[in-house]
């Protein structure tokens, strides 16, 4: 009788707290992010510039015409390469450094510092300083270049190397915060464990390969989720390096959204590319804490 | 006591006032670099705002592409601007069509007697008057006099296309860079096809695109203009890496000397010096300006011009002293002192007179030689056919489009409307 109550009293208070909690939250949800979400996709079948009302319906044209463009599967590749190169440089080099800092020597702290600096700079004002480096007269890359007595390359400008300016970019500004997540997990381990394989006999590395990495799992999938989504939503660093060009070989698909649709006022086809971005990020997002954080 | 109430009353009634007339600010956006004319500009403000106390003019500025890209927003926001700054065209129709833009149709009347026509016109929609002009450009090359003679080319001499193209291989072969450009920014670069669609097609080739007559924008004017702009491109004329330059660094570089032309807006005469690593730029007698070159059998006059009409609009809910303002902005006393600086051509009747240097007296020439001037196509064309179509320039000139699919995707656009 008595745990019944207790366990019927708890079920009250958590109800109260419902009721009282959840409004806010469910107001603030609502008004700014499942309505404009609703909105986007009323706008999506529009033929609409953004100003008025919206009335020239063309169902799924929008959509239909992003499709068909060049650079939404440039945008589309793009973002999946940053993907790729987050998951096989960024996370890797991360995951080393923090191996390698976790540890309390000397400088530890700063070097700490000194990696996570990169990504504390804003995008904006890193994507600026990157133009000066990359500038093919001035720039640091062509003097390096010019010191073995070549012509400075200008990444930025041709179709073949921009995009992989912007992912030198990426993995310098990010490794740091992957580093820095790291860090915090492997300071967080149970010290016994590495302790008592080391008795066990274990090397250096068989505790890093048995013990050390499979603890550091939740962290590692966080920092996959955080790289993924990040990659996806990268706009701020491409603008000032190249707008997404040229010939919009270094488009993302957010870059892609700003530069087709709000630029040339067609709010009904920018639209269309947010709701797809949106069904890919939700999808992803989604998916990944159904089958990889289930534990968390 | 009574005579303490009265001058409560009578204070609080004079403050009510002071604060009334206080109140009215008129906000002016604007997307002015050249620091002089800004100055110029300011001044005018002060000197308006002397002459009518209580009203306020608030300058602000925004850079040219942002400015573009901001516009719809800012235009439909509470706190809008009051005046902003137009290149007429399809931009400033759509506008209309949202209702964000003051009719000045009555207001303006008389005053725009001052102006010149063609210019004027340019601000009507539907027979409506929605605009004031402030001053028309032209785009023509401009060229650097030391580095022609360093090649050994005499640029009054480059009359046809052909013409061109040799002079390049002639400058190319002196060790020097022919043309620079701003390819980031893509619209230098939609000069070179649209001012040779200007001279294949004439004033009936826009027109007739327009109308989607003989294939629209695919029409063999179009095709045949790209072609020859590829010609160009085909010879490497640029600075290098110049996809990736923005126009302001182009204009830059040319006025540090390192290319020996750059197919410019006029008003880049002045834009160079303040651009330029030195701030001192190319002087005047270094500077020389030749005509955008004709093709043989073209359908268009030699004296056809392509270029800019700039003014300010007027936006929905703005205070009357908004319109009041540019009144006084664009009178043949700003206007002669804009001229005399070799800021503008203007456009106030008679303020071309305060023109001083050759180079600037030669555009004005020009320009009421012209019987047919074209405003910039990525503004007469509106927003989205506008970015499509300097995509498209700055694509054929990275090679990854050919003038054929270029002009497809200009025609696909314009059926797709804005």
């Amino acid at each position: 009788m008595a745990t019944t109550s207790i366990s019927l009293r708890r079920k009250d208070g958590a109800f109260t707290a419902v009721v009282l909690f959840l409004p806010p939250a469910l107001l603030l949800f609502t008004i700014f992010v499942v309505l404009p979400i609703g909105e986007a996709a009323w706008y999506s079948g529009f033929n609409w510039n953004g100003f008025g009302s919206p009335t020239r319906w063309v169902g799924w044209l929008n959509y239909l015409s992003v499709f068909d463009t060049r650079a939404f599967h440039i945008a589309l590749r793009n973002n999946g390469l940053i993907i790729v190169i987050s998951l096989l440089i960024q996370l890797p080099l991360a995951l080393t450094l923090a191996i390698l800092l976790a540890d309390r020597f000397r400088g530890a702290v700063m070097l700490r510092m000194l990696f996570f600096l990169p990504y504390v700079l804003a995008e904006v004002a890193t994507g600026l300083i990157f133009s000066f480096v990359y500038d093919g007269d001035y720039g640091l890359v062509a003097a390096i270049w010019k010191l073995f007595g070549a012509e400075g390359p200008h990444l930025l400008a041709s179709a073949d190397t921009s995009m992989l300016a912007i992912l030198i970019v990426v993995i310098w500004k990010y490794f740091g915060f992957h580093m820095m997540l790291f860090i915090a997990a492997l300071q967080g381990l149970d010290r016994n464990l590495i302790e008592a394989a080391r008795i066990d006999g274990a090397s250096r590395a068989q505790v890093l390969r048995y013990v050390v990495i499979p603890l550091l799992y939740p962290a590692i999938r966080l920092s996959v989720f955080f790289a993924i989504v990040g990659s996806l939503q990268l706009f701020d660093l491409v603008m000032p390096l190249t707008r997404g060009g040229p010939a919009d070989s270094s488009q993302t698909m957010v870059s892609f959204l700003y530069t087709h649709g709000v630029m040339r006022m067609r709010v009904g086809y920018g639209s269309a590319i947010g709701v797809i971005l949106f069904v890919i990020c939700a999808t992803f997002a989604f998916t990944y804490k159904r089958w990889v954080m289930r534990d968390e | 006591m009574a005579w303490k109430k009265w001058a409560f009353a009578g204070v609080a009634l004079a403050w009510s006032v002071a604060a009334a007339t206080a109140q009215t600010t008129v906000k002016w956006l604007h997307i002015e670099v050249n620091p002089n004319q800004v100055k110029l500009w300011e001044e005018v403000a002060r000197a308006y705002e002397a002459s009518h106390p209580g009203v306020k003019v608030e300058m602000s500025f925004l850079e040219n592409e942002a400015y573009k890209a901001k516009a719809p927003t800012l235009l439909q926001s509470k706190d809008k601007p009051h005046i902003i700054y137009s290149w007429a065209g399809g931009v400033l129709q759509s506008q209309v069509e949202a209702g964000v833009i003051e009719d000045i149709t009555d207001q303006a009347k008389g005053f725009t007697d001052t102006l010149a026509p063609a210019a004027v016109d340019a601000f009507k929609v539907n027979g409506r008057l929605y605009g004031v002009p402030m001053n028309l450009s032209q785009v023509g090359f401009m060229y650097n006099k030391e580095l022609f003679a360093k090649a050994g080319v005499d640029a009054t001499k480059i009359k046809t296309w052909d013409d061109l193209l040799a002079a390049v291989k002639q400058i190319k072969a002196a060790g020097v860079t022919p043309i620079v450009v701003g390819g980031a920014d893509k619209w230098p670069l939609h000069f070179y096809w649209t001012l040779m669609a200007v001279r294949l097609g004439g004033k009936d080739g826009i027109a007739q695109a327009m109308k989607g007559e003989n294939g629209g924008f695919e029409s063999e004017t179009y095709v045949k203009a790209g072609e020859l702009y590829k010609q160009l491109v085909d010879l490497q004329p640029f600075q290098n890496g110049f996809l990736g330059f923005k126009n302001p660094q182009a204009v830059g570089a040319f006025g540090d000397g390192k290319g020996a032309m750059i197919l410019a807006i006029s008003s880049f005469y002045h834009t160079q010096k303040a651009l330029a690593a030195d701030k001192v730029g190319i002087s005047d007698d270094k500077i020389g300006w030749f005509e955008f070159p004709t093709v043989p059998g073209a359908k268009g006059d030699p004296t056809d011009t392509l270029g800019g009409i700039n003014g300010w609009l007027i936006t929905k809910g703005a205070p009357k002293e908004a319109l009041d303002f540019v009144k006084a902005l664009v009178s043949k006393d700003v206007q002669t002192k804009q001229a005399a600086a070799n800021f503008i051509i203007p456009v106030v009747k008679g303020a071309e007179d305060g023109i001083t240097t050759p180079f600037m007296k030669n555009i004005a020439g020009n320009i009421a030689r012209s019987k047919y001037h074209q405003n910039f196509y990525d503004q007469a064309l509106g927003p989205n056919v506008g970015r499509v179509i300097n995509d498209a320039s700055a694509e054929i000139a990275g090679g990854s489009m050919t003038p054929k699919q270029a002009a497809k995707a200009v025609n696909d656009a314009w059926k797709t409307g804005n």
